[in-house]
C-alpha cells in the first residue's frame, strides 16, 4: 500500500465501503421481508413460506427472480418521467442514509474509518434530511399514476410523513443536547461509557424521547399501525398500485431500507449504537485483535434485529389507525410531549451539568 | 475539488431555475425549484456552512416544497395556457431583467471591499461544528430579531388557524 497516496488509499476504501455497505443492506432488506414473513407466520399459527430452499431461506432469491422477469407494465395515462423518477427516489434515499451510519467501533486504517462511510457534523442533520426528500418518491408516485386511489394513498402518506417528520425530529433534540453534538460518531461515544447504565433511554432518562421517536417512525415508514397509505380495503394498494415488476420492488425494497434506517437511527441515539451493554467488564476477555474489532458490529447487528422483530410484532398486534386519529395523536399528543421532554432535558442539563 | 463541487452545483441551480421558468406543468416547475434549493444546499455546504445546508434541505425541500407539490396535486393544476395577453411582459420584461442585473452588479462591485472576499473551497476539511457560533451569534447579540421573528410566525399560525376554522 506504500505507493499509493493517502487521497489514493481513502477514495479506494471509500468505495469499497460503499460497495460492501450497499451489497449487506440490499441483502439484508431481502432477508428482513423473509424474516418478517416467516415471524407473522408463526404469530398467526401458519408455516409461513417454507417450500423454497431449507426453511424457505432461499425465498428472497426466488421473489427477487420473479420481480425481474416479471414484465414491467407502463399504465398509458401516467406522467411518464415522473412515474419512472419515483421509485428512484424512494429507494434512493432510502439507501443514501445508511452512510452515515457508525455501524462498528471507530477504527482507523491508514487514517480512513473503517466501520462507517462518511463522519459527517451534522450527521443526524442529514439523515432526517434525506427522510424528509424521500416523501417526494411517494407523492409523485401517487400523482403520476393517474389513479385516484393511488392519489388517496400518496395524499395520505405525504400528509402524514411531514406531520410525523416534526415529532420525530423534536424527540431527538433531547439526545443532541446531551451529547453536545450532531455527529452521530459523537453521539455514540456519549454513551459508552458504563456499558448499558450509560445509554440514552436508561442513563440519560430519555425514555419519553425513545418512545415518541419510535411511534414517530412507525408513521415515517408507512409500517402498521399508522399504514394507512396502502390500506388495501380502502385503496386497492396505495401510492404503488399502478408499479409492477422492479419500480413495485423498488418501492417495495425502500420501505425495509427505511425500517432498517430508523432501527440503526434508534439503536445510535438511544441504546448505545455499537458499544456493549456490559460496559468495561469484559474488557480483559475480547480486549485483543479480530473479536474487540467485530464485536461491536455484533452488538449492532443485534439491536438491529430486535428493532426489526418489533415492529413485526407490532404489525401482527394492532389494527390501523383512523386517518382523524392519527393525525390528532400526532398533533395534540406525541407533539406536545416531544416539546415537554426537550425543555425538561434542558432544565436537567442547566441545573446539573 | 471543492471548485469543481461549486461549479457542478451552480450550473445545476442556475438550470433549475431556467427549467422552472420554461416548463408548463406546475409539477414540474416545483420540481425544478426543488433541484436549485438542494443545489444551494450544496454551495452552502461547500462554503462551510453545513447547518444552513442542512436546514435548506430539511425546510425549504423537505417543507415547504412538498405542500407546493401538495397543492398542486389536489388542485390537480392542470397545464399552464400560453397567451399573447400581456404586450407590456414583452416590451417590459428583458430590459427590466438586464437593468435589474445591472444595477445589482453595479453595486455589489462598487462596494466590493466592503463586502469584502471569500475563498472557495477548503472549508470542508476542518473539523469544527459552526453550529456552537451560529447558537452563540443567535442566542446573545441576535437575541431580540430571533425572538421578534419567532412571535410573528406564532402570530401567523393562529391567523391560519383562525382563517381555517369552519365556523368563524
Amino acid at each position: 500500500m506504500t505507493h499509493l497516496t493517502t487521497f489514493e488509499i481513502f477514495l479506494l476504501l471509500t468505495v469499497l465501503k460503499i460497495a460492501v455497505v450497499l451489497v449487506i443492506t440490499l441483502t439484508a432488506v431481502a432477508y428482513t421481508v423473509l424474516l418478517e414473513r416467516k415471524v407473522l407466520g408463526r404469530m398467526q399459527n401458519r408455516w409461513g413460506p417454507s417450500r423454497t430452499g431449507p426453511f424457505g431461506l432461499l425465498q428472497p432469491l426466488a421473489d427477487g427472480i420473479k420481480l425481474f422477469l416479471k414484465e414491467d407494465m407502463m399504465p398509458l395515462a401516467v406522467e411518464r418521467p415522473l412515474f419512472v423518477l419515483a421509485p428512484i427516489i424512494a429507494l434512493g434515499c432510502a439507501l443514501i442514509s445508511i452512510s452515515v451510519v457508525p455501524f462498528g467501533a471507530e477504527t482507523k486504517y491508514h487514517g480512513v474509518d473503517l466501520f462507517q462511510i462518511a463522519n459527517l457534523n451534522i450527521g443526524l442533520l442529514v439523515v432526517l434530511g434525506v427522510t424528509s426528500i424521500g416523501v417526494y418518491g411517494i407523492a409523485l408516485s401517487g400523482w403520476s399514476s393517474n389513479n385516484k386511489y393511488s392519489l388517496f394513498g400518496s395524499l395520505r402518506a405525504t400528509a402524514q410523513m411531514i406531520s410525523y417528520e416534526l415529532a420525530l425530529g423534536l424527540s431527538l433534540v433531547g439526545v443532541v443536547l446531551r451529547a453536545g453534538s450532531l455527529s452521530l460518531r459523537d453521539i455514540v461515544n456519549s454513551q459508552a461509557r458504563h456499558g448499558m447504565l450509560s445509554w440514552n433511554i436508561l442513563g440519560g432518562f430519555q425514555i419519553v424521547g425513545f418512545f415518541i421517536y419510535l411511534m414517530a417512525a412507525y408513521a415515517e415508514t408507512n409500517r402498521s399501525p399508522f399504514d394507512l397509505p396502502e390500506a388495501e380495503s380502502e385503496l386497492v394498494a396505495g401510492y404503488h398500485t399502478e408499479y409492477s415488476s422492479m419500480k413495485f420492488a423498488m418501492f417495495f425494497m425502500a420501505e425495509y431500507a427505511n425500517m432498517i434506517t430508523v432501527a440503526c437511527v434508534a439503536t445510535l441515539l438511544f441504546f448505545g449504537g455499537a458499544n456493549t451493554p456490559f460496559g468495561h467488564i469484559f474488557d480483559g476477555v475480547f480486549a485483543t485483535g479480530f473479536i474487540h474489532a467485530v464485536l461491536p458490529i455484533f452488538w449492532f447487528v443485534f439491536k438491529i434485529l430486535a428493532f426489526l422483530l418489533l415492529y413485526i410484532w407490532v404489525r401482527a398486534t394492532l389494527p390501523r389507525f383512523r386517518y382523524d386519529q392519527l393525525m390528532s395523536f400526532g398533533w395534540k399528543f406525541l407533539l406536545p410531549v416531544a416539546m415537554v421532554n426537550i425543555l425538561a432535558t434542558a432544565f436537567a442539563l442547566a441545573f446539573h451539568p | 475539488m471543492q471548485t469543481a463541487l461549486f461549479i457542478i452545483f451552480g450550473l445545476a441551480a442556475i438550470a433549475g431555475a431556467l427549467n422552472l421558468l420554461f416548463q408548463r406543468h406546475p409539477i414540474n416547475s416545483a420540481l425544478s425549484l426543488v433541484v436549485v434549493m438542494m443545489s444551494l444546499a450544496v454551495l452552502y455546504w461547500s462554503l462551510g456552512a453545513e447547518f444552513l445546508a442542512a436546514a435548506q434541505v430539511i425546510v425549504y425541500a423537505g417543507a415547504v416544497m412538498v405542500l407546493f407539490v401538495f397543492v398542486v396535486m389536489l388542485l390537480n393544476a392542470g397545464e399552464e395556457v400560453r397567451t399573447h395577453g400581456s404586450r407590456i411582459a414583452y416590451i417590459a420584461g428583458i430590459p427590466g431583467a438586464a437593468a435589474i442585473f445591472c444595477l445589482l452588479s453595479f453595486v455589489f462591485l462598487k462596494n466590493k471591499t466592503a463586502l469584502g472576499t471569500t475563498q472557495l473551497g477548503g472549508y470542508l476539511s476542518d473539523t469544527i461544528s459552526n453550529i456552537t457560533e451560529i447558537s452563540h451569534t443567535l442566542f446573545t447579540s441576535l437575541l431580540l430579531p430571533f425572538e421578534a421573528t419567532s412571535i410573528l410566525i406564532l402570530v401567523a399560525i393562529l391567523g391560519a388557524v383562525v382563517l381555517a376554522r369552519k365556523e368563524l
